[in-house]
């Protein structure tokens, strides 16, 4: 039979919506103010296009910051009452909800997420967040962990889910009484910074919230600062770990969310199509730029031949391009440094004697993008099976046994998250339990909820984001 | 004093280390003088060594899967019987306290109850800290959704230096009644307690490898312990006080993230009733997904 081509008319998503400035400053105290250092630009990583000069703040930057947070801890945040600060966080919640497209389309622009994904799962999460911390911030007394905030926290996140990553953050943290200083990732300050304007709108006492932007040195001035009482990272096991170096021997509290290289295990009683499915959502979700991305299949030999050739199939119908065109499957990749890494775990897969496979599909000309590619013949010792590659790259294994799947899955420093497909519900507990992750996904993948904690066993972090379990980082 | 000739010599105990289920001695061949309070001799204790330690991370490796894998009711019922055996040997572990501690008989004495009664308000956790700190989580969508805790693995403890019998069941029973299993290194100073301490251990169905006592300095055996990279945790309370060591423990925690309980200021009035947080600092949360539909 005749491969079908469903050509796809383009259907894109008005950027109009969004008014990106020339410039941004910093937001402390409640205002926008210009930084002390140099400033850096944003960049379009789907077509290269320079977005904004945005500020890089310096240790004075960070210093001011931690003060106006200080400030509104002592003055204000800490001794309203709990159903006060809820009020706040219900506003911010429905203003998030009121500007959801105008966040989805700058987040897809300045991440290079495709819309879809930001409009269907990242912003209603990040609404979502927030009403479900909002109803924590009167009921604290019952959630077991105290009820008195830390003071002010330090909180450091990533650019694969600015926004979200964001909310996980800051929603919490506000609701129980804390106040923050947040520095977004260097590559997706925007829609940090658009979430100030939310604050503004929201008229959230000033100082609460702080967004110091910048790189590197501006997160270390951030967490090193003696006036923090709470660090909370996101992002990759290599600065987690010397976060936690510099944190040893103070009373900072610490969170860590930091990387994955989760196996989805492929029974061979799965109803494989839908297991396809969700190995294809489960790695090339956000590009694969996801920390519990399941970037080991595990798949029975008795049907490896199958699923490889469903998989196969499946994704050569992935599309690839314009993120905020409608359609869009897989966006850019977010920036050439990260391009440059995937690039360079590939090219060791097959140095190292992994076979390659890359779905056919047109890239565009300009950005950065990489087309979504599979690897056979994976042993154990392979780079990509044992480094997270943090892209679109899914490295295929397959075991016999139950107790081989689980050796094989449990085989790796990390221990963020995990899947299983299987029709057996016995099975399916039994290897769970024995599964050393955090979150376990049982014929589904990367599913996210503000009600459910999310956080990593081992070398993948310490603590949990999300749920009742969520609060215990922000409160003694 | 010379003896009669006719009184009978006592036969006394050596002290070795409690490790893998086995009392061997230093691997190094080293030992140290444990004095008592007064600064008499009392015995030779066993100096653990560095590869001491690494033996008892090996050995609590081994005994994880096991006795994470028993039911909590076996694991609540195995700490209980501990607490028992303890009882049993009472009169033995009050003089041991007193010795050690310098403290009067009826000090000892109260010391000895409050372990047994730690040890059995612990074993009664075993079948309750999931159902306190787990639940079902109601999730946006049709899933089942339910977080439990699990243990994080094998435990470092640096045992508190002055309280050598309560200080030490405080901080080894909520390590292993939630599964973990632990490497302890013991009071330095007053390391009877501990030694006598694995006896009971070995004697009350604990599997072995499940806890593990070495007798040694917590400070040049503790930097081994929080670089190990097979530990999942650690528990600084026998650096209480001296915080510039705690620092440089904490920082070779980093190596594979550690969760760590930080060295408290000074050492703690270990009467009082434990916080939950003893049991949870070496919980790790696993949260399971699954759709709902026909």
């Amino acid at each position: 039979m005749a491969r079908t081509e469903l050509e796809y008319a383009p259907a894109p998503e008005s950027r109009s919506i969004v008014d990106i400035k020339a410039s941004y400053g910093l937001f402390v105290g409640g205002e926008f103010v210009d930084g002390h250092g140099s400033s850096f630009k944003t960049v379009n990583p789907a077509t290269e296009e320079v977005l904004a000069e945005v500020a890089e703040a310096d240790e004075h930057d960070v210093d001011l910051a931690v003060k106006a947070a200080r400030r509104a801890y002592d003055r204000v945040w800490s001794r309203m009452p709990g159903s006060e600060r809820a009020k706040y966080l219900f506003r911010i919640a429905r203003i998030i909800a009121e500007r959801s497209r105008e966040l989805a389309v700058l987040e897809s622009i300045d991440n290079g997420k495709p819309i879809r994904e930001a409009r269907d799962v990242d912003v209603p999460i990040v609404a979502a967040h927030f009403f479900y911390y909002a109803g924590w911030a009167d009921k604290l007394r019952h959630s077991g962990y105290g009820e008195t905030p830390l003071g002010v926290a330090a909180q450091v996140i990533p650019w694969n889910f600015p926004l979200m990553m964001l909310a996980w953050k800051v929603a919490p943290a506000l609701a129980c009484g804390n106040t923050v200083v947040l520095k977004p990732a260097e590559t997706t300050p925007l829609t940090a910074l658009l979430f100030a304007e939310i604050c503004q709108q929201a008229e959230l006492p000033p100082g609460v919230v702080n967004i110091v932007t910048g790189a590197g040195a501006t997160g270390q001035a951030l967490v090193g600062h003696p006036d923090v009482d709470k660090v909370a990272f996101t992002g990759s096991t290599e600065v987690g770990k010397a976060i936690a170096r510099s944190v040893a021997g103070t009373d900072k509290r610490l969170t860590l969310e930091l990387g994955g290289k989760a196996a989805n295990i492929v029974f061979d009683d799965a109803p494989l199509d839908q297991a396809v499915e969700g190995v294809v959502n489960g790695i090339f979700f956000n590009q694969g730029h996801v920390c519990c991305a399941g970037s080991r299949l595990l798949v029975q030999e008795s049907v490896a031949e199958e699923v490889l050739h469903r998989l196969k199939r499946r994704m050569a119908t992935l599309r690839v391009g314009d993120p905020l065109d409608k359609n869009t499957d897989v966006g850019a990749i977010n920036s050439p440094e990260q391009l440059a890494r995937i690039r360079e775990l590939s090219e060791a897969g097959e140095a190292e004697g992994a076979e390659r496979w890359t779905a056919p599909c047109q890239l565009p000309d300009t950005g950065w993008w990489f087309a979504p590619t599979l690897f056979t013949d994976v042993t154990q010792a392979h780079r990509i099976a044992r480094e997270e590659i943090f892209g679109p790259v899914l490295s295929v294994l397959t075991f016999r046994t139950p107790a081989e799947a689980v050796a094989k899955a449990n085989n790796t420093p990390y221990g963020l998250s995990a899947g299983i497909w299987s029709d057996k519900g016995s099975r399916i507990l039994q290897v769970a339990s024995q599964l050393r992750a955090g979150v376990v996904w049982a014929n589904t993948f990367n599913q996210f909820d503000p009600t459910s904690p999310f956080g990593g066993y081992k070398e993948s972090g310490q603590g949990r984001e999300g749920g009742r379990h969520g609060l215990e980082a922000y409160l003694r | 004093m010379t003896p009669s000739p006719t009184a009978r010599a006592d036969v006394r105990k050596t002290y070795k280390l409690y490790i893998g289920g086995a009392f061997p001695r230093s691997e190094s061949g080293h030992t140290y003088e444990a004095l008592d309070a007064k600064g008499r001799w009392v015995a030779n204790a066993a100096l653990a060594s560095r590869k001491d330690a690494r033996d008892a991370v090996v050995a609590a490796r081994s005994a994880f899967g096991g006795w994470s894998g028993r039911t909590a009711y076996n694991r609540g019922q195995v700490v209980y019987r501990v607490a028992e055996v303890l009882e049993d040997r009472r009169a033995q572990f009050v003089e041991a306290v007193q010795r050690s501690e310098g403290v009067n008989a009826r000090q000892a004495s109260a010391t000895v109850d409050a372990s047994v009664d730690r040890l059995v308000w612990y074993a009664g956790w075993a079948d309750k800290i999931e159902q306190v700190v787990g639940g079902s989580n109601p999730v946006a969508g049709p899933y089942f959704n339910l977080s439990a805790p699990e243990p994080t693995g094998v435990v470092a403890v640096l045992a508190p230096q002055a309280s050598s019998l309560l200080g030490l069941v405080s901080v080894v029973a909520p390590v292993i009644v939630t599964g973990n299993t632990a490497v302890v290194v013991s009071s330095f100073r007053r390391p009877l307690p501990a030694v006598t301490f694995g006896e009971v251990l070995a004697t009350s169905d604990v599997p072995g490898g499940v806890v593990n006592l070495l007798t040694g300095d917590a400070t040049s055996l503790g930097p081994w312990l929080a670089a190990h990279m097979d530990v999942n945790a650690i528990d600084l309370a026998g650096l209480a006080g001296d915080a510039v060591v705690a620092a440089q423990h904490e920082v070779a925690a980093a190596d594979n993230l550690k969760r760590v309980v930080r060295a408290p200021a000074a050492e703690p009035d270990w009467t009082a009733e434990p916080p939950l947080t003893a049991m949870t600092a070496f919980l790790e949360t696993k949260t399971v997904w699954h759709p709902r539909g026909v």
